[in-house]
């Protein structure tokens, strides 16, 4: 199974929706996944996939893509310093 | 009635516990003294010296919940939205939008996300897991079930989280009572929830030695003021009330269960867990004072009577202060001995039976009374319910730590 794959079916465990619901091109925003869920999917994918997403890296997912852009870049070991750039622009981590 | 005073009224109720799963079952268990303590069942107590409680028995939360929201709730918070639910149903209310500023929640829990906690520290600690899931956090901390129940009924006025031990409950109706008779709310949902029948709950009860051991018929377990109690049996379950500003319940034509007249608290500032005799009395004082009440005037007690030997013992001590003669005629009775000590929620438990014995006109008893002891020598109303016009009620709930709520309820002439 493709990590993209992978992505769309714990999404749509943990948001507990239908299948076909999550498609490559989907928003979290379309999604309705809002900072709760999104801490929680990230559990998710963190546990399934045995690794760390550095809380920079993780504040850039908003997208299905964007998910599995970062993952295999972590995975990989590749450089993430521009998503950890781009992250420390805003600030959306779920407030207190 | 006082010109200018704003009274407060139960408009509606719902209890989730051992002992019923609604108000009816409920009270019927309550009067045919039918025990809700069991073998505890969620997990294998065997490894346990005490392996009883009082659980809700055959329990689904999917029965209740979608799968979606139960991620979010911790089995106290479902037990809590399970009551509010039928407090909500029972009163029949609409809260309109313009007054939802002044509708709030206030809810006691001793023990929080209790097994939330429990499961998440086993895989910390036992299983070496280096996370915890993260919706621990929103489902353990004590106002989840007064934020659920909030964000379900739109509630957007005065709401908190009381946490007192036993008396949870008993402060949190009375902070409601509070908040409408003073001018700040006029709907309120109030009362408790706990579900803290866990392993470590069990064992760090275990060692403070007051848990009776339940051998033989685990039903027959908790015997309040008897001279063989043993001690208590722990609980869960959870109780709210609709509580009503009276001028809005009568312009909308509710059904009034009972009015809230007082409310005593006060605080023993002497041991951890040995109950006194002048801070619970002061809360009893305190709560007639604020409904004018003469102590003559009460016709039964729901008292905290958790069965164990000091507690039932002073708690007569108390009734006796108070009291004077009057203590020998009042009725008094411990419905623990079916529901359980049921923590947080407990107060809120006994006073749905307390308003039901007002209802209704008949007392509960105290289940699995054998024998008087000489230091608990009132009228405890043993083994069967009594049928009795009941005007004027308390119920007591005299925490762990000190800390008492007295809540004094009076039918509406």
């Amino acid at each position: 199974m493709s990590i993209a794959d992978k992505v769309i079916e714990i999404i749509t465990r943990e948001q507990h929706f239908e299948p076909g619901v999550v498609k490559p091109e989907s928003t979290f925003a379309e999604l309705g996944i809002d900072s709760l869920d999104g801490v929680n999917i990230l559990f998710a994918l963190e546990q399934e996939f045995k690794i760390d997403i550095p809380d920079s890296v993780a504040q850039n997912m908003r997208s299905v893509s964007q998910v599995v852009d970062a993952l295999t870049r972590v995975m990989e070991g590749k450089d993430v310093s521009d998503l950890v750039a781009m992250a420390k622009g805003e600030n959306s981590a779920p407030s207190s | 009635m006082v010109p200018g005073v704003r009274r407060v009224v139960i408009t509606g109720l719902g209890v989730f516990a051992s002992t019923g799963k609604d108000v009816e079952s409920f009270f019927s268990s309550l009067i045919n003294a039918r025990s809700g303590v069991r073998r505890i069942t969620q997990w294998d107590p065997s490894s346990l010296t005490i392996q009883i409680a009082a659980e809700v028995p055959d329990y689904l939360p999917t029965d209740y919940f979608p799968p979606k929201r139960l991620d979010l709730l911790d089995r106290f918070t479902q037990f809590g939205l399970l009551a509010a639910r039928q407090a909500m149903e029972s009163s029949g209310i609409e809260v309109a939008e313009e007054e939802k500023p002044r509708f709030g929640v206030v809810m006691g829990s001793g023990m929080g996300g209790a097994e939330t906690f429990d499961r998440g520290y086993f895989n910390l600690y036992a299983r070496n897991e280096t996370r915890l899931h993260p919706f621990t956090i929103p489902k353990i901390m004590h106002n989840a079930v007064t934020s659920q129940i909030c964000m379900e009924y739109g509630a957007q006025g005065p709401s908190m989280a009381i946490s007192t031990a036993c008396s949870s409950a008993g402060h949190a109706i009375g902070e409601a009572f509070h908040l409408i008779k003073f001018g700040i709310a006029d709907v309120m949902l109030a009362g408790g929830s706990d579900a803290p029948i866990t392993y470590g709950m069990i064992r760090s009860w275990e060692s403070v030695r007051v848990l009776a051991p339940g051998d033989g018929d685990p039903s027959r377990a908790c015997r309040p003021f008897s001279a063989d109690r043993e001690g208590m049996v722990m609980g869960e379950g959870a109780g709210v009330f609709l509580l009503e500003e009276f001028e809005h319940a009568r312009r909308r034509g509710a059904k009034v269960y009972a009015e809230v007249a007082g409310f005593g608290m006060s605080s023993d500032a002497s041991h951890i867990t040995q109950p006194s005799v002048i801070g619970p009395a002061r809360a009893i004082r305190m709560s007639l004072e604020e409904a004018a009440v003469n102590p003559d005037q009460v016709d039964y007690i729901n008292a905290h009577g958790t069965g164990t030997r000091l507690n039932d013992a002073i708690e007569t001590q108390v009734i006796k202060e108070v009291f004077k003669n009057h203590a020998r005629r009042v009725a008094i009775s411990s419905t623990k001995s079916m529901h359980g000590h049921a923590m947080g929620a407990t107060g809120a438990i006994e006073l749905a039976g307390t308003v039901m014995a007002l209802e209704r006109g008949v007392i509960p008893p105290t289940a699995n009374y054998t024998k008087p002891d000489p230091e608990c020598d009132l009228d405890y109303v043993p083994n069967q319910a009594r049928e009795k016009p009941v005007r004027v009620a308390i119920s007591n709930s005299f925490a762990f730590g000190g800390l008492n709520a007295v809540l004094l309820v009076r039918r509406l002439e």
